[in-house]
């Protein structure tokens, strides 16, 4: 029943591609553990990265690609360890991740499936939902539809947007979506920034003139342990796992449309000459 | 035996079907007991077409072509589809992940639902074209009406039953219209819901509705359009009767057997139609939250009202109409006059000529600014209700409806061209 074009393509392959990405995932790991120690030191003596916050920042793009295959294992990787604790992806099967991100099932069952998960399981975090709701406010979203429902641009700007905020019970707030109920989980990687806002005067609907608080600029409290440019490919690594997550059967149904496409023009180019054929003796 | 074709020359006799040496054994034996052979000789190698049809002539076998594919991909779908409150969303996401190839077979369904509006109304234009509302087609064009409103109410019900939340936000918007007819209102919202809001119980009767008595209907009202249209025949871009014009075997001079010449050439139709299908299925299936929306891959959530609530595309022409009016009794009424507004074309048209291409200045500029009206109000129909989106869709919603207020008047003020004889058509 279950036999996917995509899949299928893979498991021919899959061995190779097994062994690439399990040493890909070794490679990477191994790459963010130097990292979390080197990191922290860079980042505090290059204070001028802050500058790079712009103002401008509704017109960030995730710009992700669905196909770049170690990016969207990483962002498992990267839920795994930081969104999973909250978040569940209800409709996704571990074993369907396992097999289209072509992680190998050791591996599976070594870093990534919760103990007592069986891989046939579906991606459920363990939070009882009750408890949440009282921590929180409200249950953290299931996020298997996320990228789908809100668009791969705003959960990009939702993860770079948190700024401290003393007046919010989390201690943070977040400019893509002000008085969100979620802390800011990822500070001890992204580092923690104060937003600056602009006093700015404008004209209301009734022409008197009104005070409002605009976006200037972030600034970099205490780093994090990545430097801004590896927190940013962290926060596209994760967005593009989500946006896989969304729709898994992407990548396959791109491929596949190409041929079929390819099919229909050939036959419509077929049918335009029986067309002609016929209508030759239309006078 | 005087049967009289589509094209008012005598039909050739079913017997001389049966002299034909080679019509034996089975073929034979069928035709007794079915009339196999005589309808394809009267609906199709016998019922003769203008030779001048243009583009704008592909569109009714295309939609007939997606009325077969939604009711395909339909039975399909509700082979996994579990209707219900708490089902309903989970059903369609276990279609598009762990269905084999349920992801496009629901994108199938879903982008055919749009490409069934989109041929439809590019055949209805046609219609507006070339005057085929005109008589002897006004019964034509009428059963055509009734296979639009009975689309509307399909499309309506479909969209409701993957429960994500602009399903049931659009739920609320549209059955609530029904709430400003006076007296009775409040009750007809209640017992089209079966509860008290959009529940389960409106999930369930919508579905039956959508998947039985809809489509049963749509498809006799299609044999019905069918039916009439081969008994009164085509119409065409010239707007002349091809039936006037007859050679001296009684055929119209004018026509073409609709099999093989149009059989063929609308499989050439299909072909370029099934590409621009494909790239969207393939590769554009929401088509930036036109063919499906964004608020809809979240579940139905009575607590989170959408930040903007609009209708599919196909709808936001009547929804601006309905937004342009403060009051909303008012605005569902003028939407009803929108939309029924079309019914009373053959009577409204006074032009002594058909076609738009024999029509003066006045009928063309008409159906100009209808045109650019209809598909302003499209546009508006999906931008918020607010400051000069408003004040544009109160502009051309009179635009609207003066194309057919005054066409009694111009039709009849506007100066005509002289219509030739027989149609123009040249040979490629």
């Amino acid at each position: 029943m279950r036999t996917d074009p995509g899949r299928s393509a893979r498991g021919r392959g899959g061995d190779a591609a097994a062994r690439l990405a399990c040493s890909l995932l070794t490679a990477l790991l191994t790459m963010l553990l130097a990292h979390r120690t080197a990191g922290a030191a860079e980042e505090a003596a290059d204070g001028k990265e802050a500058v790079r916050f712009g103002a401008d920042w509704r017109s960030w793009h995730a710009n992700t690609d669905v196909t770049d295959l170690p990016s969207v294992q990483r962002g498992a990787r990267n839920f795994a360890s930081f969104c999973l604790g909250c978040h569940g992806l209800k409709y996704e099967r571990w074993s369907r991740l396992a097999g289209d991100l072509t992680i190998p099932q050791d591996l599976l069952q070594k870093d990534l499936l919760p103990p007592g998960d069986k891989t046939t399981d579906y991606i459920l975090t363990t939070m009882p939902p009750k408890d949440a709701e009282n921590w929180f406010g409200k249950t953290p979203p299931d996020l298997t539809l996320m990228a789908r429902a809100r668009g791969r641009d705003y959960l990009y700007q939702f993860l770079k947007t948190f700024y401290v905020d003393p007046s919010r019970q989390t201690g943070t707030n977040n400019l893509r979506l002000p008085t969100t109920a979620m802390p800011d989980v990822l500070s001890e990687l992204g580092g923690l920034k104060r937003a600056v806002f602009r006093d700015v005067m404008t004209k209301n609907e009734g022409g008197q003139f009104t005070h409002e608080q605009v976006f200037d600029r972030f600034e970099v409290i205490a780093p994090g342990r990545l430097s801004e440019s590896e927190y940013d490919g962290f926060v596209r690594d994760t967005v593009n796992f989500l946006d896989y997550v969304s729709e898994p059967t992407q990548a396959a149904r791109r491929a596949l449309g190409v041929w079929v496409v390819l099919f229909l023009l050939v036959f419509t180019w077929l049918a335009w000459l029986v067309k002609r054929e016929y209508w030759k003796d239309v006078h | 035996m005087a049967v009289k074709t589509a094209t008012g020359a005598p039909a050739p006799l079913p017997a001389d079907a049966a002299a034909a040496p080679a019509k034996k054994g089975f073929w034979a034996w069928l035709n007794k007991r079915l009339p196999v052979d005589e309808f394809i000789t009267t609906q199709m190698t016998g019922y003769l077409a203008p030779k001048n049809f243009n583009i704008w002539y592909f569109f009714g076998s295309l939609a007939l072509a997606v009325l077969v594919l939604q009711l395909l991909s339909g039975i399909y779908l509700t082979m996994f589809y579990k209707v219900g409150e708490t089902t309903s969303f989970d059903s369609v996401e276990y279609i598009m992940r762990e269905v084999s190839y349920g992801w496009l077979i629901r994108y199938l369904h879903s982008t055919g639902a749009s490409a069934f509006f989109i041929v439809v109304y590019l055949h209805m234009y046609r219609a507006l074209l070339y005057g085929s509302y005109r008589p002897p087609r006004e019964l034509l064009w009428l059963i055509g009406m009734l296979v639009y409103l009975a689309l509307m109410a399909e499309a309506f019900m479909g969209y409701v039953l993957p429960w994500g939340n602009m399903s049931f936000w659009g739920a609320q918007v549209i059955v609530n219209l029904f709430g400003t007819i006076p007296g009775i209102g409040p009750g007809l919202v209640e017992w089209i819901r079966g509860d008290y809001g959009i529940a389960d119980a409106t999930l369930n009767r919508f579905y039956a509705l959508h998947v039985a008595l809809i489509p049963l209907g749509l498809l006799l009202l299609v044999v019905l359009h069918l039916t009439a249209l081969h008994q009164v025949g085509s119409n065409n871009p010239d707007g002349v009767e091809i039936k006037e014009k007859v050679g001296p075997d009684g055929k119209p001079l004018d026509g073409i057997p609709f099999h093989p010449y149009y059989t063929v050439k609308d499989v050439f139709g299909l072909g370029v139609f099934a590409v621009l299908f494909a790239l969207v299925v393939f590769f554009v299936p929401t088509l930036g939250g036109l063919f499906l929306e964004s608020p809809n891959f979240e579940p139905a959530n009575p607590l989170s009202t959408p930040e903007h609530i609009a209708p599919v595309w196909y709808f936001t022409p009547y929804y601006a109409m309905l937004r342009a009016v403060p009051d909303q009794r008012l605005g569902a009424l003028l939407m009803l006059f929108a939309v029924s507004a079309f019914l009373f074309l053959p009577w409204l048209d006074g032009s002594p000529v058909k076609s738009i291409r024999y029509k003066g200045w006045m009928s063309r500029t008409a159906l100009a600014v209808f045109t650019v009206s209809f598909v302003a109000l499209g546009y508006l129909g999906l931008q918020p209700a607010e400051g000069l989106y408003v004040v544009l869709a109160r502009i051309f919603t009179i635009f609207y409806f003066l194309f057919f207020l005054l066409m009694p008047f111009y039709t009849r003020l506007d100066p005509v061209k002289p219509v030739p004889e027989r149609v123009t058509y040249h040979a490629h």
